[in-house]
């Protein structure tokens, strides 16, 4: 389902003497569908840049990243939010949300993008908030004055509202408690027997024994 | 997936100094580009060559009509061109008094644009104004009173709403929440939000406010000194912008 080859990755900040940072070089590893794998390694090794590179979110300028066999460093902007919209799923470890706009709202977005009719996606997304302990009194508010550990539960009612080929998991359980550390491990292993290929940063080894299927070190990728 | 505008190499001087140097832009429909800049660095001269209120001096835009003809905009006839602007497109300005007519009641705003697509029956369009009127959260009691006393929120949700009446599938905005109070400016960028995506529109959207462009587009396009010097997907424009220009503009946003 993902497949990366060769991808290196520098920074270089234009406006300072010295800005060229080199994080990645030569990263090579798949992802195959029903199968959750870690990035593990050091903080700083680049594991949130490598999985910000396969999301489109930075730019990758060597080597290539096949999403279903499709290299996306060929694809124009347009046909990537589209495939983003169509295959693959982001949980950050930040919520980054329009202000004002309710929790519900924020959840359906994904889904009506897809064309549901509101009924479903408002019962899908009902359903997922529920799952994930987020009292009904909070639906119809935005989630940016909530706690940490109920922000991160929306942002995962987003990712998982729908059946993406790829999921990318950006630390999904960090700030949360272990009953819902649970239910997200769950959630994960539902996803994975339905086909999904996920790939993720998860510092708790716990979650990575009781998910992933195999580890990838990405400081064997370090480019210093 | 397909192309509703296409313009290539449009160029635009002022006396010696060109606020568009041989650009290219293509919009694919229900695309929302965003054109960010700073003032001066000719986005809105850019704008309003592509809506058809400057001539440029040089270049070529097409657009897909509803019939699925490509038009030559810079050589068409001018009434086609005032009825392409009254029906399949809209422009949303920053000033709503340079799109409202203050003087003249907020239903008549909305109705005039229906009646120019051939409605003439009142209680028909005064049912439709009434329903858009809720749609951008203004209470339709206020359907008679005139612009003139309406916040400057809700005159830009009425602006909003005389564009978007008549179902246009391409809309021009020029700062649309820029005069406006950051909490009217949430609620009126989600409403825009839903309707793009509910009507399936394609827009194109210049914004100084790096945080409206983030929320709002699809795809950036950054420009500087009438060039083009940076275009990508949104969040990787603002997350990983490869151009110093770019760099320096992220860098320097300020957080609350």
């Amino acid at each position: 389902m993902l497949e990366v080859k060769n991808v290196a990755k520098s920074f270089n900040l234009k406006n300072l003497d010295k800005g060229k940072f080199s994080v990645i070089r030569d990263a090579c590893f798949n992802v195959n569908s029903g199968e959750c794998v870690a990035l593990i390694g050091n903080s700083g090794c680049g594991k949130s840049t490598l999985m910000r590179m396969i999301y489109g979110n930075y730019v990758c300028a060597v080597g290539k990243i096949y999403i279903d066999k499709e290299n996306i460093l060929d694809l124009k902007a347009i046909e990537m939010s589209i495939l983003r919209k169509q295959k693959m799923g982001y949980v950050s470890q930040f919520l980054r949300v329009l202000p004002r706009v309710s929790t519900i709202d924020l959840v359906m977005e994904p889904l009506l993008d897809q064309f549901e009719s509101r009924a479903r996606a408002k019962d899908i997304a009902e359903t997922l908030l529920s799952r994930l302990n987020l009292s009904s009194k909070l639906w119809h508010l935005s989630p940016l004055t909530f706690s940490g550990g109920e922000q991160q539960r929306v942002n995962i009612a987003i990712g998982f509202s729908k059946d993406y080929k790829l999921l990318l998991l950006d630390e999904p359980t960090a700030s949360l408690d272990r009953e819902n550390k649970r239910i997200v491990m769950d959630m994960i292993s539902e996803k994975k027997e339905k086909g999904s290929a996920i790939l993720g940063i998860f510092h708790d080894k716990e979650v990575r024994d009781k998910v992933c299927d195999r580890e990838i070190d990405v400081s064997n990728f370090s480019a210093s | 997936m397909e192309q509703i505008l296409k313009a290539k190499a449009i160029n635009k001087k002022f006396g010696d100094v060109y606020a568009c140097n041989n650009l290219s832009i293509e919009l694919y429909t229900g695309e929302v580009v965003g054109i960010v800049g700073e003032s001066g660095s000719g986005k809105s001269t850019l704008l309003n060559c592509l809506s058809g209120s400057l001539v440029p001096d040089g270049g070529n835009i097409t657009y897909l009509d509803r019939d699925n003809n490509w038009l030559d905009l810079l050589s068409l006839p001018e009434p086609r061109k005032r009825n392409l602007l009254r029906t399949e497109w809209a422009f949303v300005h920053q000033n709503p008094r340079d799109g409202l007519r203050m003087a003249v009641s907020a239903g008549g705003n909305i109705g005039e644009r229906l009646m120019a697509i051939g409605y003439r029956n009142y209680s028909q369009i005064r049912a439709e104004a009434t329903e858009w009127i809720e749609k951008v959260e203004i209470d339709a009691i206020r359907l008679d009173d005139k612009p003139s006393i309406f916040s400057g929120g809700m005159q830009q949700r009425l602006q909003i709403a005389k564009n978007l009446i008549t179902k246009p599938r391409l809309i021009f905005m020029d700062e649309p929440t820029g005069g406006l109070d950051v909490s009217v400016q949430a609620r009126l960028l989600d409403l825009i939000r839903s309707l793009v995506r509910e009507l399936g529109l394609s827009v194109i959207i210049v914004t100084h406010d790096l945080a409206v462009a983030r929320f709002m587009a699809n795809r950036l396009i950054v420009m500087k000194n009438g060039k083009i010097v940076e275009t990508g997907l949104t969040d990787q424009v603002l997350d990983d912008p490869q151009h110093s220009y770019t760099q320096l503009l992220v860098s320097s946003i300020l957080k609350v």
